[in-house]
C-alpha cells in the first residue's frame, strides 16, 4: 500500500472515530448538566439591546425568539413544570423585536394567562402583553377579543372584559360576535353560557388545530359540567320523591326523569355511583372538567388533546 | 456604456464565477429547504413569515459578504498579480478599470439575488401550495431594495480597495455598513445634541450610507405596503451614493502611483 493512501485510510478512520466519540461526550455531557440547558439562560434581556445587535434584521431576531419561547413553553409543559419563569421575558423580546408578531400575543396571552399545568398562571403579564400588541396594531379585533378573554376567564373581570370587546368591536373588519360579547359581559350571562360562547367563537375563528382542539375540549368540559350539574339534581329530585337514592340509571329512565343512559360528549356513559354523585368513564380524556371528576382524581401532568374536527 | 467597461465587467463576472462565489447558493438552498421543511414543526403559525424574514436576511447578508469580500480584492488583486499593468497598456482609461469591476460584481451579485429569491418563491409555494399572494409582490419590492444596498456596498468595497490594503478595506466597509444600519439612530442622537457635536454627529449621519432604510424585510413580511415615494427616494438615494463613493474610488485610483 502507497504511504499516502494509507495515511489517507488512518485519517479517515480517525475521523469517523472522533465524530462517534464527540456524540457520545456530548450526550453524557448532556445527562451531567440535566440541570444547567440553555433554556433557562438568557444572556441578553433587553429587547432593545436585541434589536441592535441583530443590525435590522430584527424580524427574523423575532421569528427565532418566538420559536424558542414555543420550544420553551412547549418542553415545561410536555415535562409537567408549573415554572415558566422565562416565559414573559421570551415573549417580551419577541414582540420588543417584532411588534406585528400578531401570533406572539394571540398565543403568548393564552401561554402565560392559562392557570398551571396548562399555563404560567400570569393573567396579568399577559394582559400587558396584549395592551402592547394592542398599542402596536391598533386595528386589530383579535387581540382585542384575546384581550377580553383573558379578563374575563382568568380575572373574571367582567366590566374590564366588556371594554375590551366593545373597543374591539368597532375596529375595522371585527367578527360580529365582539358586539355580541360585549354585550353578554354587561349582562353578566350564566357562567357556562358566557364560556360557551367565548371558546365557541375560539373555534369558529380559529385557523390553528392546536387552537381549535383546545376550543373544543373547552366545549366538551362546559357540556360534561353542565351534564355532570343536570344530573345530581334530577338524582336529587328522584331522593326527594322516593326517599331513596337510585340504584342506576334505569332506575331514573323507569322514572320518566331520563330518555335514556347519559353519555359524555366523546360518549361514555355517565356513572351513577351508589351514593347518588355523577362520575365520567374517562376523565383523562375530558380535560379542564369541574364536576364529575373520581375523588381523589389526579390529572396528567401534561394535557391530552384529541385532534380537532 | 462603453465596451471597454462591459468587457472589464464581464471578465470580473467570469472571475467570480471561476472563484465559486456562487456556491453560496447551495448553503442558500439547504437554508431555505431546511426552514420550510422544519419550521413547521418547532414553531406556531409562523412557516410563510420565517421563509421571507429567514430568505430575504441571506441575501441580503450572503450578498453583503460577497460585496465586501470580492470588492475588497477587485483592485488589489490584479496589482499583486500585476494583471492590472497588461489591462492599462491598453486603451483602457483607469477610470473605465473601476466602472467595469464596479458593474462586473453588481452583475454577479443580481444573478445571486435572482437565483436566491426563486429560492424564496419555491419555498414559499413548498409550505402554502398555489398560493402565491398579490402581496407577496412586495417581496419583489424588497429583493430590489436588497440589491440596491449591495451597489452601496460594492462602491465602498472599491471605494476602500483603491487605496487601501484588502483587510483594511474589509473593516472600512464592514463597519460602514454596521454604522449605516443604525444611521437613523444617529440622526436621532445628532438631534438631541448641540454645538459642535451636534454639527459633527448631524455630519456623520449623513456621511454614513443609510442602510437602514433599504431593509423593508419586516414590513413585506407583514404584508405591509411600501410606499412608491419610498421606492423612488431610495433608489435614487442608493445610486447617487453609490455613483458618489465610485467617483471617489475614481479620483484616488486615477492619482494612484502604480509603479
Amino acid at each position: 500500500m502507497r504511504p499516502s493512501r494509507r495515511v489517507t485510510i488512518i485519517a479517515a478512520t480517525l475521523l469517523a472515530v472522533s465524530m462517534v466519540a464527540s456524540v457520545l461526550l456530548l450526550r453524557e455531557l448532556d445527562k451531567i448538566r440535566t440541570n444547567a440547558t440553555l433554556q433557562e439562560v438568557l444572556y441578553v434581556s433587553s429587547p432593545t439591546t436585541i434589536k441592535r445587535l441583530s443590525l435590522g434584521y430584527s424580524s427574523l431576531m423575532a421569528d427565532i425568539y418566538w420559536t424558542r419561547a414555543v420550544q420553551y413553553f412547549g418542553g415545561k409543559l410536555h415535562a409537567g413544570d408549573r415554572h415558566y419563569e422565562l416565559l414573559g421575558p421570551l415573549l417580551e423580546i419577541t414582540t420588543g423585536l417584532d411588534p406585528k408578531l400578531l401570533v406572539a400575543y394571540e398565543y403568548g396571552s393564552n401561554f402565560l394567562g392559562a392557570p398551571p399545568p396548562l399555563g404560567a398562571g400570569d393573567p396579568h403579564q399577559a394582559i400587558k402583553l396584549i395592551e402592547f400588541g394592542i398599542k402596536n396594531n391598533p386595528d386589530q379585533w383579535r387581540l382585542y377579543y384575546d384581550l377580553g378573554f383573558v379578563y374575563y376567564l382568568e380575572l373574571k373581570d367582567y366590566k374590564a372584559a366588556e371594554r375590551a370587546f366593545e373597543a374591539g368591536s368597532h375596529t375595522p373588519n371585527a367578527h360580529p360576535f365582539m358586539k355580541l360579547m360585549a354585550g353578554n359581559m354587561a349582562q353578566h350571562a350564566g357562567e357556562y353560557g358566557m364560556a360557551r360562547l367565548l371558546w365557541t367563537a375560539t373555534y369558529q375563528s380559529a385557523t390553528e388545530n392546536l387552537i381549535k382542539a383546545n376550543a373544543q375540549a373547552h366545549l366538551r368540559a362546559i357540556t360534561t359540567d353542565e351534564d355532570v350539574l343536570a344530573l345530581n339534581q334530577i338524582v336529587a329530585r328522584y331522593q326527594h320523591d322516593t326517599g331513596h337514592l337510585p340504584r342506576g340509571f334505569s332506575e331514573l329512565i323507569a322514572a320518566g326523569l331520563l330518555r335514556g343512559v347519559p353519555q359524555d360528549p366523546l360518549g361514555h356513559p355517565y356513572k351513577l355511583l351508589p351514593d347518588g354523585s355523577i362520575e365520567v368513564a374517562d376523565p383523562d380524556s375530558l380535560p379542564f372538567i369541574q364536576h364529575g371528576l373520581p375523588s381523589g382524581y389526579v390529572p396528567p401532568a401534561a394535557v391530552k388533546l384529541l385532534p380537532a374536527d | 456604456m462603453s465596451a471597454r467597461i462591459l468587457h472589464i465587467a464581464s471578465n470580473t463576472f467570469r472571475e467570480a464565477v471561476r472563484d465559486r462565489v456562487l456556491y453560496n447558493l447551495i448553503a442558500f438552498a439547504v437554508l431555505m429547504s431546511g426552514a420550510a421543511i422544519l419550521v413547521g414543526q418547532i414553531s406556531i403559525n409562523i412557516e410563510r413569515l420565517v421563509v421571507i424574514n429567514l430568505g430575504l436576511t441571506a441575501i441580503s447578508l450572503f450578498g453583503i459578504v460577497i460585496a465586501i469580500f470580492i470588492g475588497i480584492g477587485l483592485v488589489s488583486k490584479e496589482i499583486d498579480k500585476r494583471t492590472l499593468y497588461t489591462v492599462l497598456s491598453r486603451p483602457v482609461r483607469r477610470w473605465e478599470f473601476i466602472a467595469g469591476k464596479f458593474f462586473g460584481l453588481a452583475g454577479t451579485l443580481v444573478v445571486n439575488t435572482i437565483c436566491m429569491a426563486a429560492g424564496v418563491f419555491a419555498a414559499l409555494l413548498y409550505i402554502w401550495p398555489h398560493h402565491l399572494q398579490g402581496s407577496d409582490t412586495g417581496i419583489l419590492v424588497a429583493l430590489y431594495f436588497i440589491v440596491l444596498q449591495f451597489l452601496l456596498i460594492t462602491a465602498l468595497a472599491l471605494l476602500f480597495s483603491s487605496f487601501s490594503s484588502p483587510l483594511m478595506s474589509a473593516i472600512f466597509a464592514f463597519a460602514l455598513f454596521v454604522i449605516g444600519t443604525f444611521a437613523e439612530d444617529l440622526r436621532g442622537f445628532a438631534e438631541m445634541t448641540h454645538g459642535a457635536q451636534h454639527w459633527l454627529a448631524t455630519a456623520a449621519a449623513y456621511i454614513v450610507p443609510n442602510i437602514s432604510a433599504l431593509n423593508v424585510i419586516a414590513q413585506v413580511a407583514h404584508e405591509q405596503p411600501i410606499a412608491g415615494r419610498l421606492i423612488v427616494f431610495n433608489t435614487a438615494y442608493a445610486l447617487t451614493y453609490s455613483v458618489m463613493a465610485l467617483l471617489g474610488a475614481i479620483l484616488i485610483f486615477e492619482r494612484r502611483n502604480l509603479k
